[in-house]
């Protein structure tokens, strides 16, 4: 029992880390003000980049550097289209949304020829899991010791790099000055501008740490959790996130605790013994389709503010303009 | 006069017709490179392109709205005859086929009853039970897992042949079954399929088998990552993962697919239906380099064994669409 538990904690990181990337990145955009449900967009983007890269240079961290690219590419778009041209943020989203979905697999057929998906990578290609020290060491001691061996080691890189995310962005959007120019932005931009703070500068810097982080999340599904990119991979998940940051009502400790949430019950699901245990009892697919549709029942009911008030950045979806 | 005109109109357009040999065919959400079971189809009609030099026009769908509207474009453009692939076309081409009465399809996966459809199906549950005596055999710990895409009655025919496999050499054999998910999204899920597996594996299970489509590719990525084994689905998937995949369950829909272009080529195509099973070759399982190390002389025995009786009737296969059960679990 106390085993299955840590590896149902174990499988909720690991199904957590794409949600967890995304999520952090959603919040920087929407607390400077930009609307993002283009995350999904920079997922699959980043997978495919990070697959492509991986492939050709052998190499998952140059990988990971151009999946951090195209998502500051399709970020930077987005804030062209929005901030600068001051055009409709949800339909700039859709359409990064949209083209991501085509472009990877027009670009993955014209360049390996594989209709939409990339090669296999190799081992040495991956980020593949890093056992901490003293792990194998420490397995024997009860509790702490497997909890360290199942739960803290054995990850890949970017697994931490996720959770170390977290801290990172509350400090910065919390802690530093540019976070309180950020935050000021998204609930008053006028209040900001009288300052002498370029409004627009600061969206663009909110979107650039926003492409960094969901391009990340792409490349851990395409170079750490598989080996391949095809196409439509991202599967929702980056719409998964952002209703994790909305649950977690912008905040990121909050949204991490969402994103971990949403993870377990995915988790559970899947454990093979609890269907054993329930089977019988009910009809298991009831069960099953109820833990799916749950993170987003639980969406609506808070944003329907049944369970406390998730209340959205003030300017949130709003062009800043000096002349109104 | 204006009648004579309009029948020679109607015979110079039958005669274009009959010359014109434009066949086509309507590719399911997976895509025909899906490594599975679209792109077993391609196969098939790439093989024929190569042998007959007849091209032939295609269609992707990637989303429900647009099955009907791709057949129907098929069909108005002359195209003959049309195959529509998987189970999800079944409602589209039944709609269609009554509009062009004069048009042959084919659906591959799922029965459609009008006059010029031919509807054909494979007994998915014999090739699967064949892999099912495979796993038996080799499993040690005891435990199998089955991975399926979206829960669907076509894929549990995949998991119940298999579970009967299982028990058929080992009823002690505990059998974890999970299907992805319950929309179009569960066969494009790479990640998802990779996560389930590896639960399995968590769980003690040392061979999964994976009928899932794009998302049966994380559950061989998790076999191999895990130093497991796993089963893959439709088109030979051995080459994958060298060395993990056990084997492959194969559904010859290129065979079929193949015999769609040729049968409306020479004209002894028919409606109705056709059933593949391992009497007609139209299921089986897959031995090449990839995996030869994994099978030892005795399993290639036995399944060959079991192969037999099914074909001759010895062992019964159950069908779960046959009555929505499985006598198993």
């Amino acid at each position: 029992m106390w085993n299955d538990i840590l590896l149902i904690l174990d499988g909720t990181l690991r199904i957590s880390v794409p949600f967890l990337l995304a999520a952090m990145g959603g919040i920087f955009a929407e607390r400077s003000g930009v609307i993002d449900f283009g995350l999904e967009g920079k997922m699959l983007g980043g997978a495919f980049v990070a697959a492509a890269v991986a492939h050709w240079t052998q190499s998952a961290w140059l990988g990971l550097l151009g999946s951090i690219g195209i998502g500051i590419i399709f970020s930077m778009m987005h804030g062209f289209a929005s901030v600068t041209k001051q055009g409709n943020q949800v339909v700039s989203c859709v359409a990064i949304n949209i083209f991501a979905m085509g472009l990877t697999v027009v670009l993955a057929n014209a360049w390996f020829g594989m209709g939409g998906k990339t090669p296999q990578l190799p081992k040495e290609a991956r980020f593949l899991s890093i056992e901490l020290p003293f792990a194998e060491a420490m397995r024997d001691i009860p509790v702490i010791g497997e909890i360290y061996y199942e739960l803290i080691s054995g990850h890949n890189i970017l697994v931490y790099i996720a959770f170390l995310a977290v801290p990172i962005t509350a400090w910065v959007v919390f802690k530093s000055s540019f976070g309180l120019h950020l935050r000021a932005t998204g609930e008053n931009p006028l209040a900001v501008d009288t300052t002498g703070i370029s409004v627009n500068k600061t969206r663009y810097q909110a979107l650039l740490f926003n492409g960094i982080l969901g391009g990340m999340s792409g490349a851990y599904l395409s170079t750490a959790h598989l080996g391949f990119f095809v196409k439509d991979m991202s599967a929702g998940k980056g719409y998964l996130a952002l209703a994790a940051m909305i649950v977690g009502k912008w905040r990121p400790y909050s949204a991490m605790f969402a994103c971990l949430l949403f993870s377990a019950l995915f988790a559970i699901k899947d454990k093979p013994e609890i269907s054993e245990m329930l089977k019988g009892l009910v009809p298991l697919n009831l069960i099953e389709s109820f833990l799916e549709m749950s993170p987003y029942i639980l969406t609506v009911v808070i944003l329907a503010g049944f369970v406390g008030r998730a209340v959205a950045p003030k300017a949130i979806g709003q062009p800043f303009s000096k002349e109104k | 006069m204006l009648s004579a005109l309009l029948l020679a109109g109607i015979i110079i357009w039958s005669a274009s017709q009959a010359m014109a040999f434009k066949p086509a065919v309507l590719f399911d959400m997976g895509g025909k490179f899906d490594k599975s079971f679209n792109e077993g189809i391609w196969n098939g009609l790439e093989k024929f392109r190569k042998e007959t030099g007849i091209k032939y026009r295609e269609f992707e769908v990637r989303q429900e709205a647009q099955r009907e509207q791709f057949l129907r474009k098929l069909a108005s453009k002359g195209s003959d005859p049309v195959i529509a692939v998987g189970f999800g076309q079944a409602a589209a081409l039944t709609k269609v086929a009554q509009e062009f009465p004069n048009t042959r399809f084919s659906i591959i996966d799922m029965v459609v009853d009008l006059p010029n459809v031919q509807s054909i199906i494979f007994k998915e549950h014999e090739g699967s039970f064949l892999v099912g005596v495979l796993a038996a055999m080799k499993s040690e710990t005891g435990k199998v897992g089955f991975v399926g895409g979206m829960d669907i009655p076509l894929i549990h025919k995949f998991a119940c042949g298999y579970v009967q496999g299982v028990k058929h050499i080992n009823s002690g054999i505990t059998v974890y079954q999970k299907m992805t998910g319950t929309t179009p999204a569960a066969w494009n899920d790479p990640a998802r399929g990779a996560q389930l597996a590896k639960t399995m594996y968590d769980s003690g299970a040392d061979i999964v088998y994976a009928a899932a489509g794009g998302t049966g590719l994380g559950v061989l990525q998790a076999a191999a990552d895990n130093n497991k084994l796993s089963i893959g689905v439709d088109s030979n998937q051995n080459h994958l993962q060298p060395g993990s995949v056990l084997t492959s369950m194969l559904k010859r829909v290129d065979v079929a697919a193949y015999e769609v272009f040729k049968t409306g080529h020479d004209g002894s195509w028919k409606a109705g239906f056709k059933i593949l099973g391992l009497a007609e070759d139209g299921v089986g399982w897959a031995l090449d380099e990839h995996n030869a190390k994994l099978v030892s002389s005795a399993m290639k025995n036995k399944v060959e064994q079991v192969r037999k009786d099914i074909i001759a009737g010895k062992i019964k296969v159950h069908d779960y669409m046959s009555n929505n059960k499985c006598p198993v679990q």
